[in-house]
């Protein structure tokens, strides 16, 4: 242990729970836990419970596998991760099953493959296995924040144009309809999830440009 | 028979794991930069699944779902495992996937050479866990039926990213706006390429 402890919000500390959001975002830029990010943002509301429970199970699947870093043996480190979010994501589809039953309906076997989303999985390898516990914590919060980040816009687009609504509410005032505006069909097709984050990179790559792949 | 037909070429197109559900995306874009490490994976998908979704099948219905204990005897009839279903699902596969390594390094050094890093890959590919829980709603009357619907899934992904694949090596050369090279331009073509595919929706089967 060295003397001087770091203060808990140090600069670098705070980098971990920031840098997600923007450069080093783990949707956008580490290519991680897409799978589940795009086939849940046709409306809010189930991109909110996402997100908070991603935020649940990384936080605390950080924290344990930060703790019991010395102890896993590396040769089945892969299935103690698994075991580790698979019990934790158990843990949240009881929970919603029994407060939230209608969004766990929508979020149908989405929940259940949290425990193979990439971000849990590369998080433990890259970070958790060596670093701190505390560290570990803002860096699970953080990267799921950004997760989640990414699933609010992308809904709120999805949702806002292809069904005139947030959050299950009516926003587009009716005398738009009038003139003739129709809500966007398409928006609510799956593939649309695809072309919204593909135009997200596009714009976050112009104004961020050290994110350009080069080759 | 045409059962089987039907659901082969229904998990294969209509209800393609990548295109449909979004299932295996992240290897799906981090490997099909070319198309032979995009081969090499679909195979292996392809073969995890098909083992896979049975044994989780058998598991699902002797085990797990309720009532699936009454062959113990009549006093576990009440007994509902299933919130057991994450857990053994991925123990399934993550050993599924342990053992097939070793087999296939044992019995064909040639393959290992070309599966051999994707295998462990494998085990945290969402399509391989998608299947299993799709299967697990879908309610198959026997093991053949998700045999088969495994079997057709696998297809459908090696489909997938052997087409992306061969859609990436062709536009490295084209000019694309920089802050769009690379991953954006692969979103949004994937993001077409669904909307292809949605062209089969309609067809019942």
């Amino acid at each position: 242990m060295s003397k001087d402890i770091e203060p808990l919000f140090s600069k670098k500390n705070r980098a971990l729970l920031t840098d997600p959001l923007d450069d080093d975002n783990p949707i956008t830029v580490q290519v991680l836990g897409i799978c589940s990010a795009l086939a849940i943002t046709v409306k809010l509301e189930p991109a909110v419970v996402m997100t908070v429970s991603v935020i649940f199970v990384m936080a605390a699947g950080n924290v344990i596998v930060s703790i019991l870093r010395n102890v896993i043996p590396t040769r089945i480190r892969i299935i103690v991760q698994l075991l580790v979010v698979a019990t934790l994501v158990a843990l949240v589809d009881q929970f919603l099953k029994a407060y939230a039953y209608d969004v766990s309906k929508q979020l149908a076997i989405f929940i259940g493959l949290i425990i193979t989303n990439c971000i849990i999985m590369g998080r433990f390898e890259a970070f958790a296995l060596g670093n701190g516990v505390w560290k570990s914590f803002l860096d699970g919060v953080g990267n799921a924040a950004g997760y989640g980040w990414i699933l609010i816009v992308v809904a709120f687009i999805r949702e806002l144009f292809g069904a005139g609504e947030l959050w299950g509410i009516p926003v587009i005032p009716q005398f738009i309809y009038d003139l003739g505006y129709q809500d966007n069909g398409l928006m609510l097709l799956s593939p649309m999830a695809l072309i919204v984050v593909g135009l997200y990179i596009w714009i976050q790559r112009y104004y961020n440009r050290k994110l350009i792949e080069k080759d | 028979m045409e059962d089987l037909a039907n659901l082969f070429i229904k998990s294969i197109f209509i209800e393609n794991m990548v295109f449909a559900y979004f299932l295996g995306m992240c290897s799906y874009l981090a490997v099909s930069k070319t198309v032979k490490t995009a081969v090499g994976l679909g195979y292996a998908v392809i073969f995890v699944l098909t083992i896979t979704v049975p044994i989780n099948y058998l598991i699902n219905s002797y085990l797990l779902a309720p009532g699936a204990l009454t062959w113990i005897g009549p006093q576990f009839a009440n007994v509902d495992l299933s919130f057991l279903t994450f857990i053994m699902f991925i123990a399934v596969i993550a050993s599924m996937v342990q053992l097939v390594e070793m087999i296939v390094e044992k019995v064909s050094p040639s393959l290992y050479g070309s599966l051999g890093i994707f295998l462990p890959l494998i085990a945290v590919n969402c399509a391989i866990l998608g299947g299993s829980l799709f299967m697990q709603q879908k309610d198959f009357i026997n093991t053949l039926e998700s045999a088969v619907y495994g079997f057709g899934s696998g297809i459908g992904w090696f489909l997938a990213i052997v087409a992306i694949a061969a859609i990436r090596e062709k536009i490295t050369y084209s000019n694309i706006p920089d802050p769009l090279r690379g991953l954006g331009i692969t979103f949004i073509i994937t993001g077409l390429m669904a909307l292809g595919f949605m062209s089969f929706m309609g067809i019942k089967l």
